[in-house]
C-alpha cells in the first residue's frame, strides 16, 4: 500500500534503528506524535482512562533524566464534559499520577481550548489531557492545527478526548476511536471487572498503519495478542484529505 | 536533654600521615625509612614543620630552622608542607567525622570536635563509640588521640594531654579529674603559656590553688580567651559556655547523564553538554545560584575519568553560554572505546537572583513556567477554574475529595488505602438509576441510565460505607457500592442507598456515582 510521504519533521513509524518495518503501532513505541485525538462515547470513562494510560505509556520512553519524574499533568474539562461524565477523582487516578493532577472546569469549549494551548506551552506540564463534548465551532481544523502546532513546538504531549463527537476534520498526528471492552478476570475474584480494556481503533495516523486493538493496563499498556487487525479497505490512509493538504 | 559530651579528635601527626597517603607508602617504609621532615618558608629561610620518627630520633625537631636541623642531621630530606592543603583534608574529615555525633566543628590546624551528646548507646556506649573511631582512622591510616568529656576544653585538654582514650564521665568532677595535666591542656597562646611558666604554675592544679581574684587581677587587660587562662579554665568546667561553629556540607549542584550507549563522537557529547547545560540551568535556577566554576566529568567505557574545569567572571546561568565555554575545551579529549556517563558540577556557586526576562519571547521559545501557565489561565477563566485536588478526611467518595488552589501545599492527609478500587471519574451529583430487574441477594443485574439499558455482566460488591454521624443527620442511609462492568464492558461504580426496612425512609433507591476507566 502506497503511503504519502510524511511532513518535515515527522518520522515514519519509529524513527531510526528497528526503522521502517514497524508500522503497526503498539504500545512502548517513542512518542513522536504529540498530538492525540481519543472519539468515546460520553457514558463511560474508557475515553479518558485510555487517554491517561497512552500518556503514561509514551511518558515512560521520553524519560531520560535519572531523576523521578515529579512534574504536573493537566486536565481540561468544559461544561459539557463534566456535566455527562464527571470530574477526575485523585483516588481512582494511577498511584504516581495523583498528587500531580491540575484540574481546569473550563466554561466553553472556547476557553478550553485557551486552556489547552497555554498547558502545552508550559514546559513544567509531563502532558495535557483534555476532554470536550460533541462538536463545538470553536473546535474545527483552525484550532485542532493551532494545537498540533504548540504540542510539537513545545514538546508537551496533548490527548485530546473527545466524547461523543462525530469524526470531524482534525489535525491530530494519532486519532482513535474507542470503546471500553470486556476486562480479563481478575485472579482471585473471577466475578468482578478486572483492570481496564479497551477496544481501540487507530483510524487515522500519520505515521502508523490504521488498526484494531484491545489495549489493557496491566500497570503499563499492553496490547492483547493476536487482537490486532488492520483497518479495512475504506480505511486508506492515502484517503485522507487532511493529511495531504497540512 | 541528656548531657553534653564532646568528642575532641586530636590528628597528632596530620601532616606526616598526609604525606604518606599521598607518597602510598606505610609508616616506616619507602621514602619514610629515612631521616625526613616537611618544610614551611618563613621570612628567615625554611622551617621545620613536621618530623617524622626516624628524623626525629637523630635529632631533628619540628620548629627549628632547616640550616640548625642540618648540622644535627646531615641526611635529612625535606619536602614541602602544604598547610593548605591539610586545612582542606580536615575539613572534609570533619564531615565524615558527623557519622559519630549530630555536628562536627575544626579545631585548627590538626583537630576536630564532635558533639556527640545523646549519640553513644547508638555504638553500644562511649567506649565502644572510641574503638570504633579509633578503628576507623587507623584505617585510613591516620594517628589520633581521643578524648571524651562533658566540655569542648576538658575533652581537648585530655586528647593531648590525657591517656589514650580517655573520657570523663558527666558525674566526674573535671578539676580533679584534669588537675595533673600541665598548663598547656589550656589552649593557651605559648607567651601565655611562658608566662605562666615563669610564675611557677605547671599543673592545672596549680592555678586553682591560687585565689581568683588574683588570677583575675594579673590577667585584667586579656580580653581573648586563648590569652586569659582564668576564661580557658571556665570553659575547661563548663562554668561559661563555648561557642563552636559546625561545619555544614553544601551540596554541589549536579547533573548527570548516563547513556544507553557509549558515545566515541564529539557531535553527540556537544549534545549531551547542550542538554546537561539546560538541566544544570534548571537546577541552579530552583535554588537561585549561578555557577562561578563548572566542572564536566566524562566517566569512559574502561574506567578512566575526562574532567574538565572552568571558572566565570560573575555567576552566570546561561545554558548557551556554558555550552559555548565548554566547547573549547573538549577538542582534545579522547573518547576511547566510549564515554558512558557524563556530569556536570558546579564546585562554587554564588546567589544569583532570579531575573525576570522577556515575558512574551520567553513563552513563545522555551514555555512558560507553571506558575506562569497557572495565572494565564485562572486570568481567562476565573480563579476557580484551575484547581488541585486534595484528599479530605472522610469516607463518603464524594468527600474524600476537595479542590484547592493549584500551587498551595497539599494538607497533610492519610494516603488512600490500597485494597479501595475507586472510579477514573465521579459524577457532580450521583445519578439514579431505575433498577430493572434484581438477584434475590439483592445484585441488580439490569438497569436504566440516561435511558439506555445496560446488562451488568460482573460485579463486585457491596463495599458498605455507612453514613458520617458526626456530620450529617440522623436519617442520612448507609450506601452498599458496587463495581460493575456491563455485557458491552463499560465499568461503573454505583450504590444502594439504604436498606429495605431500616426505618429511614422507602425502599433503597440505586445511585450511578462513578466512571471507572
Amino acid at each position: 500500500m502506497p503511503h504519502s510521504p510524511p511532513p518535515a519533521g515527522l518520522t515514519r513509524g519509529f524513527s531510526a534503528g528497528l526503522a521502517a518495518r514497524t508500522e503497526h503501532w503498539r504500545p512502548g513505541l517513542p512518542a513522536t506524535c504529540r498530538h492525540g485525538e481519543i472519539f468515546a462515547p460520553a457514558t463511560e470513562a474508557g475515553g479518558a482512562g485510555l487517554a491517561v494510560a497512552l500518556a503514561l505509556d509514551s511518558l515512560v520512553l521520553d524519560k531520560l533524566s535519572d531523576a523521578p519524574d515529579q512534574r504536573a499533568w493537566l486536565w481540561v474539562q468544559d461544561k459539557a464534559a463534566r456535566r455527562l461524565g464527571g470530574r477526575p477523582y485523585r483516588p481512582g487516578l494511577p498511584r504516581g499520577l495523583r498528587h500531580r493532577l491540575i484540574h481546569v472546569a473550563a466554561d466553553s469549549a472556547q476557553d478550553a481550548l485557551f486552556a489547552l494551548e497555554e498547558g502545552l506551552r508550559c514546559r513544567d506540564l509531563a502532558f495535557v489531557i483534555g476532554e470536550i463534548a460533541g462538536n463545538p465551532r470553536a473546535l474545527g481544523l483552525t484550532a485542532s492545527r493551532r494545537l498540533s502546532l504548540v504540542a510539537e513546538r513545545h514538546g508537551v504531549p496533548l490527548w485530546l478526548v473527545r466524547l461523543d463527537a462525530a469524526h470531524d476534520l482534525g489535525s491530530a498526528r494519532l486519532r482513535w476511536e474507542a470503546r471500553s471492552a470486556p476486562s480479563l478476570p481478575p485472579r482471585w475474584n473471577a466475578a468482578a471487572p478486572g483492570a481496564p480494556a479497551w477496544k481501540a481503533e487507530l483510524f487515522r495516523a500519520h505515521t502508523y498503519q490504521p488498526g484494531h486493538w484491545v489495549l489493557r493496563d496491566d500497570g503499563v499498556l499492553v496490547a492483547d495478542e493476536g487482537a490486532f487487525r488492520p483497518a479495512g479497505p475504506d480505511r486508506d490512509l492515502d484517503l485522507n484529505p487532511i493529511i495531504r493538504s497540512a | 536533654m541528656p548531657p553534653r559530651r564532646i568528642l575532641a579528635i586530636w590528628l597528632a601527626r596530620l601532616p606526616l600521615d598526609r604525606w604518606r597517603l599521598a607518597e602510598g607508602c606505610a609508616e616506616g617504609e619507602g621514602a619514610d625509612a629515612e631521616p625526613l621532615a616537611l618544610i614551611a618558608e618563613t621570612a628567615h629561610g625554611p622551617r621545620l614543620a613536621a618530623v617524622n620518627r626516624v628524623g626525629a630520633a637523630a635529632g631533628a625537631r619540628s620548629g627549628t630552622m632547616l640550616a640548625d636541623a642540618r648540622a644535627l642531621c646531615p641526611g635529612l630530606a625535606v619536602r614541602p608542607s602544604d598547610p593548605a592543603g591539610d586545612l582542606a583534608f580536615l575539613e572534609s574529615l570533619a564531615l565524615w567525622a558527623q557519622r559519630w555525633g549530630r555536628w562536627s566543628a575544626l579545631d585548627p590546624p590538626d583537630g576536630l570536635v564532635v558533639d556527640t551528646s545523646g549519640v553513644a548507646h547508638l555504638f553500644g556506649g562511649e567506649e565502644a563509640l572510641l574503638a570504633d573511631a579509633a578503628r576507623a582512622f587507623a584505617k585510613r591510616r591516620l594517628t589520633v588521640r581521643m578524648a571524651i568529656a562533658p566540655t569542648a576544653g576538658a575533652a581537648w585538654a585530655l586528647a593531648h594531654h590525657g591517656p589514650a582514650n580517655a573520657l570523663l564521665g558527666a558525674e566526674e568532677d573535671p578539676a580533679a579529674r584534669l588537675a595533673q595535666l600541665p598548663v598547656a591542656a589550656l589552649r593557651l597562646d605559648d607567651d601565655v603559656l611562658l608566662l605562666l611558666r615563669r610564675l611557677g604554675l605547671k599543673r592545672l592544679g596549680d592555678l586553682s590553688g591560687i585565689d581568683r581574684p588574683a588570677l583575675a587581677r594579673r590577667f585584667r587587660n586579656r580580653r581573648s580567651a586563648a590569652a586569659n587562662p582564668l576564661i580557658r579554665l571556665d570553659q575547661l568546667l563548663g562554668t561559661v559556655p563555648e561557642p563552636l561553629l559546625p561545619v555544614v556540607a553544601v551540596e554541589a549542584p549536579l547533573v548527570q547523564r548516563r547513556l544507553m550507549e557509549p558515545i566515541r563522537h564529539r557531535e553527540l557529547l556537544d549534545r549531551v553538554l547542550a542538554d546537561l547545560a539546560a538541566d544544570l540551568v534548571r537546577v541552579l535556577e530552583g535554588r537561585a545560584l549561578g555557577a562561578r566554576q563548572l566542572e564536566l566529568g566524562a566517566w569512559k567505557v574502561d574506567g578512566e575519568v575526562i574532567v574538565r574545569r572552568l571558572e566565570l567572571a560573575a555567576a552566570s546561568r546561561d545554558a548557551a553560554h556554558i555550552v559555548r565555554l565548554f566547547a573549547a575545551r573538549l577538542d582534545d579529549i579522547d573518547a576511547g572505546f566510549g564515554i558512558e556517563l557524563v556530569r556536570l558540577r558546579v564546585p562554587w556557586a554564588e546567589p544569583l537572583a532570579l531575573g525576570q526576562g522577556d515575558f512574551e519571547t520567553a513563552a513563545e521559545a522555551h514555555g512558560t513556567s507553571l506558575a506562569a501557565c497557572i495565572d494565564r489561565i485562572a486570568v481567562r477563566l476565573g480563579e476557580g477554574a484551575v484547581r488541585r485536588p486534595v484528599l479530605h478526611a472522610s469516607h463518603i467518595p464524594e468527600r474524600a475529595q476537595r479542590w484547592q488552589s493549584p500551587l498551595a501545599p497539599a494538607p497533610p492527609a492519610q494516603d488512600e488505602l490500597a485494597f479501595h478500587a475507586r472510579p477514573l471519574k465521579l459524577l457532580d451529583r450521583a445519578e439514579p438509576i431505575a433498577v430493572l430487574y434484581a438477584t434475590p441477594d439483592g445484585m441488580p443485574r439490569r438497569f436504566r441510565w440516561r435511558g439506555t439499558v445496560h446488562e451488568i455482566a460482573r460485579a463486585e460488591g457491596p463495599e458498605r460505607i455507612a453514613p458520617e454521624w458526626w456530620r450529617e443527620r440522623g436519617g442520612a442511609r448507609l450506601r452498599d457500592y458496587y463495581r460493575i462492568e456491563d455485557d458491552t464492558g463499560a465499568r461503573y461504580w454505583i450504590y444502594r442507598s439504604g436498606l429495605a426496612g431500616d426505618g429511614r425512609g422507602g425502599a433503597p433507591e440505586w445511585f450511578l456515582q462513578g466512571l471507572c476507566a
